[in-house]
This record gives structure tokens, C-alpha cells and sequence, in this order.
């Protein structure tokens, strides 16, 4: 369990390294400098700038120094918001993005599981066929064309929920469901596929046999075989949520990392961008990790050192 | 063609599918052409509601909506299936080589497909995108493609979609590539002292084509929504072009609890999904239809 833990550690310490390099040289090549704007900043000050921020130097040299800075677990300062360091803004706005995020994640593989095991207990029902109808229009619709419908129904016509703004239970509901439909979806269909074929063998027949109940031999039995290949998708599951919470907190006003992810793209902030994709990477990485070995507990059957 | 036959009498969900994307289809590349050229003009009448002369009302600009759903689907359909293809070349020579080479290769090419899974692939792209638009755009200029200078933006749209989204099809590619490998027929060229590139392309490429382009149709909406992605954050498509993105990015921004403009939402809303629907469910159908562990369960 150590070694597999360690080996996972150090190869997610690779993919974090490689994160960072081709960041880092994404943001160089891009042209244009950070202090592009509609006032030309004098050429003295403009040099003086690059030298505060160690722009000057040689590709290699920036590099190296930005490598260092991180190591210190200094992700530099923000070029556009003066005075604030990355950290800064990150610590502020990282928050509300998590909060949204494990909300999301939690209805997604709560709706999921039900509407899953619904369709797979009475395949070849209606039941089954409405939850995959369902399911594909979940898929099919993309957080942008949710986000707006939501408002339009649940904040603007019939005045429910709030619109916008954060800070209470009420104003969560809206974005983490417009956040979590597509994944329900596609946890939904992923489940119901392993839970047909785990509902064919015989420890489910055994379970019946006793006179269990048909709930408990479902979700108690059955579902923890066959909820394997929903904890697999977990981890690009958590990718794009996090991603998809970039579109949700523009709709929905949110104070969270994604407005200032394409803030730092259209205004060139070096730092602040590669912080981002960088934290994010690291949050993923990590929850990755989590993943592997919730599965390996889960799973007895799957041999560690493998 | 009595396949196909065979293939829309038994699945009339997908051929309903099929009929409303030759509808959107023709309408978004035609449409544009036939409506009068006052209706892509800016006009005094600002958010007007739908009504007989715009049937699906006018934006900020005055602009007649209809026109510009239809536009924009021009450039949403365009994106999706360039974009799917660039996925599909690449995937499917991923997926080739990794379940053809086997052994460490194939493990390793595989584990780097598991590590982008879950690595947020458009957050790069984004990176990307604006990395390299300028610079194409100059090269452009420079090499006096002037059709490429005002497309630099989705021909670089385009590129990077299809750079994303072909993990699947990789996937998909060596499984179908494993099996493959091991029959007579690839034995039998083996010993024939065929190279292995010819082997990859003549032999296993050719019974390749079926799953690929099934999983074309799936590809295509997953683009879709990726470029509208980009355009809703403002990112992808450029003013004056349009795309659904672009147009939810503004019916979005103009959604107020005082006057409620659902107009600009629910048309493109409405088209796109549609799309993706049609696209969906036929991409589903043709899978199921040609899976045999989906045909046991009938």
C-alpha cells in the first residue's frame, strides 16, 4: 500500500512538473507584453517593470527563478491587480470555487447513483427508458445552455431561487445543479451499464435468495461491486467540473477562481494565469490520488503493487 | 444503402434525429444567403420581441435574431465536424500505434491518455489558443493568405478542439486494434514479410473505419460544446463572427429581473440544443447498432 502510494506520489509529482513547464512556455510565447494598454507607459518604466518582475531576463533564466519562487511555494505576483500577490487572490477566491465544486460533485454522484440503479433494477420498463432519456438530454446540454434556462425558470418567472450573488444555501442551489446535470447524466448511464452486468451474477441471486429486500440487495450488495467504474470516472469527473465552474460563476456572479482565470488571460497577467492552472492542476493531482486509493479499498481484488 | 435502410426502420428515434440535423443544417447555411441582407444590419430596434418580421426577435444592436442563430450555427457546425475531424486523425493514429505496438508503448502511450484525462485539457487550450492566435494571424499576413487572416481565430479554434478530444476515440482505436491484431489475416501479412506501417495501414486500418466514424458522431457535439465554451467566456469566436456560444454569452449578460428578454436565450438555447440532441441520439443508435454485447440484451 506504501509503495503504491509513494510510486503514485512521485509520478504525480511528474505531471505537476510538466504542468508547470508547459504553462510557463505557453505564457512566454504568447506575444504582447503585460503592460500593454490603451496609455503607453514611458520606456523607462516599462524597463523598470520588467526588472521588478524579472521579465528580462533570458527564457532559461525566468524560468529557473520561477521554478525556485514555487518551490518556496511563492506563485509570484499578479501583473495586472498591482500590490496583490497571486496567493492573495487565489486564497480570496479559491474558496467559493471549492464550495461550488464539492457541491456539484456531491449532487452529481448522488443523482447519479439513484437515477443509475433506478434504470438498471427495472430495464426494459418505462422507468429504465425515461431516466436514459434523461440522461442523454443531460449529456447533451452543456452548463451554458442549463445556467440560463435555470435562471430564466427558477430566478426570473417563477422567482424561487435567487439569481445570483453568494453567500447562503439559497444562492448555491442554482449553480451547483446547473454544474452537476450533465455529470448526473453521465454517471446515471456509466451505472446503469455495470449495475445490469453486476445484476446478472450470482452473489445477487444469492442475496435475493435469502429474502433480503430488494433495496438492500441493490444498494448494499450489488451497487458496491458495481459502483467501480463510477469511482474510476471521478477523476476527469473533478476535471470538468472544475472547468465547467468557470462558465457557471460568469452566469451566476459567483466570486470564485474562474472569473479571474479569464481575466488573466485577456489581460496578458502572466502569474496570476500560471498560478491558476497550477492550483487547479494540483487540486486535481491530488484528488486523483484520493481516487486510487478509495478504489483499491474498495476494490480488495485489485493487487497494489500491480 | 439497405442497411441503412435497415438501420432507420428499426431505430425511428434516430432517424427523426437525422431529419431535424438536415433541417438545422440546410437552414444554417442557406438560411443566411436567402434572408434579405437588412436583417445581418444593426437597426434602431433594440430588443424587439418576436413578432412576424423577426420571428425570433432582435439583440442590443437591433439585429434580427433569426439571422443570427442561423449564422451562428454556420460557425458551430463548421468548428464541430473540422474539429472532429483533426480528433479523429489524431486519435485514431494514437489508438493504431499504442494496441499495435503493445507492451511497454502501449503502456505508456495509454497512461499518458489517463493523465490528460484528468488534467482540465480546455483550461490548456485556452492558454493555447491565445498563445498561438497572433502568431498564426501574423504568419498569415506575412505569407499573404488574406483568406486565413480573418479565419485565423477558428482555424486555430479548430486545431485545438481536435487536439483535446480525441482521447476517447484513442481509447476506443486500440481496443478495436488488440483484437484485430491477432487474427489470421494480420498473421498472415506478418509472414508475408510485410513492414508494420503497411500492416497498421492496409490491414487494420481499413476495418478501423466503422467504429471511427460511428465515433464521429460523437465527437462532433463534443466540440460543439467545447467551442461554445470558449465563445461564451468570450474567448473563442470573435465579434463580428457569431456562434451559439457567443449568442447565449450575450442573452445571458442581458437577463435582468426587471425586463426578462427570453428571446435571446431560448432561441439559440433551443437550436443548439437540438443539435446536440439529434447528434447524440444518432451517434447512440449507430453504436448500439453495430455493438453486439448490446444486441445480446434485446
Amino acid at each position: 500500500m506504501i509503495a503504491f502510494f509513494l510510486r503514485r506520489l512521485v509520478s504525480a509529482m511528474a505531471v505537476l512538473f510538466c504542468v508547470v513547464t508547459i504553462t510557463f512556455l505557453l505564457i512566454r510565447i504568447a506575444p504582447g507584453s503585460p503592460f500593454d494598454a490603451e496609455r503607453k507607459l514611458p520606456p523607462a518604466v516599462e524597463k523598470q517593470l520588467m526588472a521588478k518582475y524579472n521579465l528580462d531576463g533570458s527564457l532559461w533564466d525566468q524560468y529557473r527563478s520561477y521554478l525556485g519562487k514555487l518551490l518556496r511555494g511563492d506563485l509570484g505576483d499578479s501583473l495586472k491587480y498591482r500590490n496583490r500577490t497571486v496567493a492573495e487572490i487565489l486564497g480570496q477566491t479559491l474558496p467559493a470555487t471549492m464550495i461550488l465544486g464539492s457541491a456539484a460533485l456531491l449532487i452529481a454522484v448522488t443523482g447519479g447513483v439513484v437515477i443509475g440503479v433506478t434504470a438498471a433494477a427495472g430495464q426494459h420498463t418505462w422507468r429504465d427508458a425515461v431516466a436514459m432519456l434523461i440522461a442523454l438530454a443531460g449529456i447533451s446540454l452543456p452548463t451554458f445552455i442549463i445556467g440560463p434556462i435555470l435562471v430564466l425558470i427558477f430566478g426570473l418567472w417563477l422567482k424561487w431561487l435567487p439569481v445570483g450573488g453568494w453567500g447562503s444555501l439559497a444562492t448555491l442551489i442554482l449553480p451547483a445543479v446547473t454544474l452537476a446535470i450533465p455529470y448526473i447524466a453521465y454517471v446515471a448511464r456509466l451505472l446503469r451499464g455495470s449495475m445490469i452486468e453486476t445484476l446478472g451474477q450470482d452473489f445477487v441471486r444469492t442475496a435475493r435468495a435469502k429474502g433480503l429486500r430488494e433495496y438492500v440487495v441493490l444498494y448494499k450488495h450489488a451497487l458496491r461491486v458495481a459502483i467501480l467504474p463510477v469511482v474510476s470516472y471521478l477523476g476527469p469527473l473533478a476535471a470538468n467540473l472544475l472547468t465547467g465552474s468557470i462558465v457557471v460563476e460568469t452566469i451566476f456572479n459567483i466570486p470564485g477562481a474562474g472569473g479571474f482565470f479569464v481575466n488573466s488571460i485577456l489581460n496578458r497577467d502572466g502569474f496570476l494565469l500560471g498560478g491558476v492552472v497550477i492550483i487547479y492542476c494540483a487540486l486535481l493531482v491530488i484528488f486523483n490520488l484520493l481516487v486510487d486509493c478509495l478504489y483499491s479499498v474498495l476494490d480488495r481484488r485489485i493487487r497494489l503493487d500491480g | 444503402m439497405a442497411s441503412a435502410i435497415r438501420f432507420f426502420k428499426s431505430k425511428p428515434l434516430a432517424t427523426v434525429a437525422t431529419g431535424i440535423l438536415v433541417v438545422i443544417a440546410l437552414a444554417s447555411f442557406l438560411g443566411p444567403w436567402l434572408l434579405p441582407p437588412s436583417y445581418a444590419m444593426t437597426s434602431p430596434e433594440s430588443f424587439a420581441p418576436p413578432s412576424w418580421r423577426h420571428p425570433f426577435g432582435t439583440d442590443l444592436l437591433g439585429r434580427d435574431m433569426f439571422y443570427r442563430v442561423l449564422s451562428g450555427g454556420q460557425i458551430s457546425l463548421i468548428v464541430g465536424m473540422a474539429g472532429a475531424l483533426v480528433s479523429l486523425v489524431i486519435g485514431t493514429a494514437y489508438g493504431l500505434v499504442a494496441g499495435y505496438m503493445g507492451g511497454r508503448i502501449d503502456n505508456v502511450m495509454m497512461r499518458i491518455v489517463d493523465v490528460l484525462y484528468s488534467v482540465p485539457r480546455l483550461i490548456f487550450i485556452l492558454v493555447c489558443i491565445n498563445a498561438f492566435y497572433a502568431r498564426l494571424q501574423g504568419l498569415a499576413e506575412s505569407l499573404g493568405f488574406d483568406w486565413l487572416v480573418g479565419s485565423a481565430r477558428i482555424a486555430i479554434l479548430v486545431l485545438s478542439l481536435g487536439v483535446i478530444e480525441w482521447l476517447t476515440l484513442a481509447r476506443i482505436v486500440r481496443g478495436q486494434t488488440l483484437a484485430l491484431k491477432n487474427r489470421a489475416f494480420v498473421t498472415a501479412a506478418v509472414a508475408l514479410g510485410q513492414t508494420t506501417p503497411v500492416i497498421m495501414w492496409r490491414h487494420i486500418l481499413p476495418n478501423l473505419i466503422g467504429v471511427v466514424l460511428i465515433y464521429l458522431t460523437l465527437t462532433i457535439p463534443a466540440v460543439i460544446i467545447d467551442e461554445s465554451f470558449l465563445s461564451f467566456l468570450g474567448l473563442g469566436v470573435q465579434s463580428p463572427q457569431t456562434s451559439w456560444g457567443s449568442l447565449l454569452a450575450d442573452g445571458a449578460g442581458a437577463l435582468n429581473p426587471l425586463r426578462i428578454r427570453w428571446w435571446l436565450i431560448v432561441f439559440p438555447a433551443g437550436m443548439m440544443a437540438l443539435t446536440l440532441l439529434s447528434l447524440n441520439l444518432l451517434g447512440d443508435a449507430l453504436r448500439d447498432s453495430t455493438d453486439p454485447k448490446a444486441l445480446k440484451h434485446k
